[in-house]
């Protein structure tokens, strides 16, 4: 039976992460994040997880690696200063390919910025935070609803395609509340990684989707290092082996997309303006296009909820369709994702850009302001 | 022929291992073969964790489950290692950088948790894998790649720190007295709680050659010919003591472990929502 609660944000994450299978918590308080951890306090003893408070971002990161390394699901939690700190180690997960989670409930910065209020700067640190070329996933969840769902899925993929996987929120879904409909567990898909059922595999073989098989902590023993590493496991010095190694990660990113990426498409058909938004910008930009439309102008909406890897074959599908006309980029901040934007439709149209890093939220008369501008 | 010891944990088909002639590291490694072979514990119930350094590469050499982490940071994976899974040995093996300098904050939250983890440190005062910079063990003048002019860092007592933030089980071995390190790392893996065994190591290398104090023949003859058993050594002055390394067992106390704690939260928790 589904049941309808009212939740904040950021409780809707450790609800969906619990469905999903978390029974690990790791993470130090930061604002907007901190109910996360609380709620992970409370909810995973009940479950028979655990939570720990470690002593800095750090550690989060490596506890939380540590511990998937065994099986578990877990998860971790953040905002700006601390997302920076766990970098190093999550692209260790990236190279070793451990499932796990991370969620940036993003606010303003640089460094401690206006620690309350709501922003969108690292949308580039999701993508390249972390040194080195690696895959990342990261998912942008624009409702309460969503983050409870989105949460599930970014377990979901984490396990999938062995690779760490961001829940990249911000202030405004974080600290929001809303109903959420609660689906009965059983409604609930769970996907767990793959295990290899023999002892004669090789850790690291992957499939032909590039994912290498999972080995159950305590039947055989084998060697996970951050070195470039073969097929065994061990560190290799073989530029011809990390040229594979490094080339099957991105790949298994990349030539999954279709399966790892998801979008909201609204009015499209007639669209000759396009607002492309995503994470909590999406709720100003809906208004103004619903509001634009009732006063007459043709105009859509496009939200990658999968930010990493970015929609590219779509956004550039519409953008070099005939009706549009130009492409308004909403997000808060001085423009990252509008660079991918840029990259992508190239002189397919014209690109609008709105952008705030004043930490206030973009309202829905700006928007609408810069869809009338055109006409 | 290699021994049985080294047939059973050691992992043939990775070696020759990294370390220099002479270096400290391999004698350290053989004696934590040693002790978990003297326990008869199950192999596939080790978790040996490690950083990075030339002391780290352990982890790949041993046949157990291993996880070679990130520079500073194994205690931390080694903590969410064993709160997942309370059943496992969990191990660590790291270098005095690692440990006390880039990892030093969590040895002072591990120890103050007492969580059961084993630490054993492989300390030989200097940074080998970077090539000899100073480390947080370096002692007052002595030389380094970093510190031509002699270091004015003091040098950090690990053990002590450990003790100070809570480690229930605190000892100190060498390179030189396999006996005993042996038989410290035994102590520090039976004991419930988190336990660090500090062990001089040597680096002739860097810390013999920048330090004109010979290879690795004369720095482990220093180790033999300086280090005091702390038994003996509470008897001693501090004017006695002075130059000496002190080892042996240094402390234990008998405190409530972290996932046994947890367990009883979990017992809470459930109970409520019963
Ligand atoms: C974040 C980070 N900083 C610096 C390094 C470079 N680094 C590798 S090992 C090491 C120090 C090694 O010294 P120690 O931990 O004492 O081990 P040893 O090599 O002496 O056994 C350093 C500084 C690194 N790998 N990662
Ligand atoms: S550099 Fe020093 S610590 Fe490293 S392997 Fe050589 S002797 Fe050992």
């Amino acid at each position: 039976m589904s049941k309808k609660v009212l939740m904040q944000g950021n409780e809707a994450v450790v609800e969906g992460a619990i469905a999903a299978g978390m029974r690990f918590y790791a993470g130090y308080p930061i604002t907007p994040s901190t109910e996360i951890a609380e709620q992970s306090s409370v909810r995973l003893p009940q479950v028979g997880g655990t939570f720990i408070q470690m002593e800095d971002e750090i550690s989060s990161m490596a506890a939380v690696i540590g511990a998937a390394v065994t099986g578990a699901k877990a998860m971790t939690a953040t905002s700006g200063p601390g997302f920076s700190l766990k970098q190093e180690n999550i692209g260790y997960a990236c190279i070793t390919e451990i499932p796990c989670v991370i969620v940036d409930v993003q606010r303003s910065g640089p460094s401690t910025g206006l620690p309350t209020s709501p922003s969108q700067g690292d949308v580039m640190q999701a993508r390249w935070g972390t040194h080195g070329d690696h895959p990342v996933i990261a998912i942008s969840p624009a409702s309460v609803s969503e983050c409870y769902f989105l949460a599930i899925r970014c377990f979901n993929l984490s396990e999938k395609y062995r690779t760490p996987v961001i829940l990249l929120m911000d202030e405004i879904v974080g600290h929001l509340r809303e109903g959420v409909e609660i689906p009965d567990h059983l409604d609930i898909e769970v996907v767990d990684r793959r295990l290899h059922t023999d002892k004669g595999h090789m850790p690291y073989e992957a499939d032909e989707k590039g994912v290498p098989g999972w080995h159950l902590c305590g039947i055989g023993r084998y060697n996970i290092t951050g070195l470039s590493h073969d097929v065994s496991g061990f560190p290799t010095n073989s530029n011809e082996v990390t040229d594979k190694l490094v080339r099957r990660l991105m790949g298994k990113i990349q030539n999954n997309a279709d399966d790892i990426i998801e979008v909201q498409e609204e009015y499209l058909d007639d669209a000759e303006t396009v607002v492309l938004c995503y994470g909590g910008t999406t709720r100003a930009a809906m208004s103004a296009v619903l509001e634009a439309r009732a006063a007459g102008y043709k105009v859509g909406m496009f939200r990658p909820i999968t930010v990493w890897p970015f929609p590219e074959k779509r956004l550039k599908e519409i953008s070099s369709g005939k009706k549009v006309k130009r492409i308004i980029v909403a997000e808060h901040n001085f423009g990252q994702i509008v660079l991918e934007a840029e990259r992508i439709v190239k002189n397919d149209c014209k690109i609008d850009f709105i952008g705030k890093v004043d930490g206030t939220v973009i309202t829905p008369g700006e928007i609408l302001e810069k869809i009338k501008e055109a006409e | 022929m290699p021994s049985k010891l080294i047939e059973k944990y050691i992992r043939e088909d990775h070696l020759p291992h990294i370390w220099c002639p002479g270096c400290g590291h391999g004698i350290l490694m053989r004696d934590v073969a040693e002790a978990v072979s003297e326990l008869d514990l199950d192999q596939e119930k080790v978790f040996l964790i490690s950083g990075i350094g030339c002391s780290s590469r352990a982890a790949g050499y041993m046949d157990f489950n291993t996880l070679h982490t990130t520079h500073g940071r194994a205690i931390a994976f080694a903590e969410g290692v064993k709160l997942a899974r309370p059943d496992l040995n969990v191990l660590v093996i790291a270098g005095d950088g690692d440990i006390a300098a880039i990892g030093g904050n969590h040895l002072i939250h591990a120890a103050r948790r007492n969580i059961d983890i084993t630490v054993v440190v492989f300390n030989n005062d200097i940074y080998g894998m970077t090539g000899g910079q100073f480390s947080p063990t370096t002692p007052t003048g002595d030389f380094a790649t970093t510190a031509p002019y002699g270091n004015i860092d003091r040098p950090f007592d690990i053990a002590k720190l450990a003790e100070a933030s809570g480690a229930t089980y605190t000892a100190r071995g060498t390179a030189y007295h396999a006996q005993l390190t042996i038989k410290l790392i035994k102590e520090g893996i039976l004991h419930r709680g988190f336990s660090l065994i500090e062990c001089a190591s040597v680096c002739p290398t860097y810390y013999g050659r920048k330090n004109k104090k010979g290879g690795s023949v004369e720095l482990m003859t220093w180790q033999k010919d300086n280090c005091v058993l702390s038994e003996k050594a509470a008897k001693m002055t501090k004017e006695e003591l002075e130059g000496k390394l002190v080892i042996g067992k240094l402390s234990e106390t008998d405190l409530p472990e972290y996932t046994d704690e947890y367990k009883k939260i979990i017992d809470k928790a459930r109970g409520y929502h019963g």
